[in-house]
């Protein structure tokens, strides 16, 4: 059923990672994504993957639903793991027609998907533990010092949880209106591509139609509670940094202080 | 015949945090020829429960058996028994969509595969019956209509498909009172002439105590009560167990048997109801 998705892939919990206050994690995230392309070492590498791995089991996420986020990106992956295998010079192993496998090249290319695998598994660990709203504000907090330079921030974070608002209900009235033409004998899905696109019309004609009402309420209320934009404007849910988060920041200070370590005593 | 529901269970969004067992081990009857009323609090099933009559939604575990089919086979004698439902969701004027209403109302008799004479038939015959004027309104849009008349072409669309089991999921809510009642005296009316099936969501009990033969009563997905009105509205344990209310005629003759008129209190339609109270009075009369 089309209501069954989840959104935004966020996974209520109660682990350390699911308090801490999100602009913690989007700057830690940040600063983890820049060490994993600028560390280039092995045991760096062994390192950051032990670091992800923690994550992931104190997050207390099913770690197979994690796993599952790489999916969408295989392809991609494999495409690199291959491109490196071919084409890294050194000492042939395998000749493969014109292309030769070097060890190097196996090890390049194992070493390129490990460093995709990472960005992906860690990102979709800040998606997971931290509610669409919760980032989005998240976002605005820390867009904020563009304000200066006119920059909308308040805006375009309230634009941005206004659409992710209504996904669902969007899909709660796709879902709806398709079941409702289905009891009307209509099959969507079926036919060639031609029939297919007709056969969408029953459903998208009164979805846009409800989104534009839904809109439209919408926009009616908030002007009916004087709804002006960013200026002044106070919050129900503040944003704090907790104990938790000094900790986390500490504990992750420490980490990029052995990576530095590790990276300047193996190359010199 | 009828649609059996045998041991009907429905989860949503299974295997996540969210999941939700929205029906649980339901067992019921829907009698061919009958008016069935479900009734239950928010919240509590009735619109999954609808869902599974003609097979949009596909149960986790049991089975259902239109006229005797069942309806979840691949089988074309499945398809039938499926379209011998016809359901009208809640708001239903939410799913006009043609550029003219004749087309908006054609559109079931199309896809069934009707001829261009039998569709025209049909789109008249629906149209009539929820007194909307052909000649005036076939050609217009269907969105410049007023929210009332939305709704009734709504509905005229599912009635063009000329089910035998009319399924409407509150189909009066958010009309005012008199749209409410000339759209139940059209179903009940449906009802009579054409001996269609209904099966009528609601929460109002006045509208179940008034039109039901069955009352059909739904709690947390668990089906708590199947049984006549009178039988159900003896009840108040599990009226109230369900969120429900007691039909307001029934209330007010328990008010004056408490109050000292020497009645039973077992009505539940206005005509009933009257009689009870002459009936008391006059016994009172002699005392």
């Amino acid at each position: 059923m089309l209501t069954d998705i989840t959104l935004g892939q966020f996974f209520p919990g109660n682990s350390p990672i699911h308090r801490m206050d999100a602009r913690v994690k989007i700057v830690l995230l940040f600063f983890y994504i820049v060490a994993v392309f600028l560390f280039d070492n092995n045991l760096n590498y062994a390192i950051m993957t032990g670091g992800a791995v923690i994550l992931v089991l104190m997050s207390g996420l099913p770690v197979n639903m994690v796993l599952k986020s790489v999916k969408p990106l295989w392809w991609i992956i494999l495409f690199s793991f291959l491109m490196h295998i071919f084409s890294t010079p050194g000492e042939s192993l395998v000749k493969l027609w014109l292309f030769d496998i070097t060890g190097e090249g196996i090890l390049k290319g194992f070493i390129i998907s490990l460093r995709l695998v990472l960005l992906i598994v860690v990102s979709s660990l800040l998606m997971f533990t931290t509610s669409p709203l919760k980032l989005t504000d998240a976002l605005e907090s820390l867009m904020s010092p563009l304000k200066h330079i006119g920059f909308p921030a308040h805006e375009l974070a309230m634009m941005m949880t206004i659409a992710m608002r209504f996904i669902p209900t969007l899909l709660e009235e796709t879902d709806k209106i398709i079941k409702a033409q289905q009891s009307r004998g209509s099959n969507i899905g079926d036919g060639n591509f031609l029939e297919r696109a007709k056969g969408m019309l029953p459903v998208l004609v009164p979805l846009f139609i409800s989104a534009f009402r839904r809109a439209d309420e919408l926009s009616v209320a908030m002007e009916a509670r004087c709804y002006r934009g960013g200026e002044e404007r106070t919050r129900m849910k503040q944003q704090r940094v907790h104990q938790i988060d000094y900790i986390a920041a500490g504990v992750f200070i420490v980490f990029i202080a052995i990576l530095v370590a590790v990276q300047v005593l193996w190359t010199a | 015949m009828s649609i059996e529901l045998k041991n009907v269970s429905y989860t949503y969004m299974k295997k996540t945090p969210f999941e939700h067992l929205a029906l649980d081990d339901i067992t019921l009857t829907i009698p061919e020829g009958k008016i069935t009323a479900i009734a239950g609090h928010t919240g509590s099933g009735k619109s999954t429960l609808i869902q599974h009559f003609n097979g949009l939604l596909k149960p986790d575990s049991g089975t259902v058996l239109v006229d005797g089919v069942d309806i979840s086979s691949k089988k074309d004698e499945a398809k039938a028994a499926r379209r011998q439902v016809g359901i009208a969701f809640q708001y239903p004027e939410h799913q006009l969509f043609e550029e003219t209403i004749a087309e908006d109302i054609g559109f079931g008799p199309k896809n069934m595969g009707c001829s261009p004479e039998e569709i025209d038939r049909r789109v008249k015959y629906a149209m009539d019956f929820v007194s909307l004027d052909y000649d005036a309104y076939a050609n217009r849009s269907p969105f410049q209509l007023s929210g009332g008349q939305k709704r009734r072409a709504a509905i005229a669309g599912i009635l063009a498909l000329k089910p035998k089991y009319l399924v409407l999921d509150e189909p009066t809510a958010g009309l005012d009172p008199k749209g409410r009642d000339s759209l139940m005296s059209r179903f009940l009316r449906l009802h009579k002439e054409e001996g269609t099936t209904i099966v009528l969501i609601s929460h109002n009990m006045d509208d179940i105590a008034q039109y039901a033969d069955n009352v059909i009563i739904l709690n947390k997905g668990k089906l708590l009560l199947a049984a006549s009105p009178a039988e159900a509205f003896a009840r108040e344990d599990i009226i109230s167990q369900a969120g429900l209310e007691m039909p307001e005629i029934k209330t007010i003759l328990e008010q004056l048997k408490v109050n000292g008129l020497g009645i039973e209190a077992t009505s539940y339609t206005m005509n009933d109801a009257v009689l009870e109270v002459l009936e008391g009075i006059r016994r009172q009369g002699k005392c």
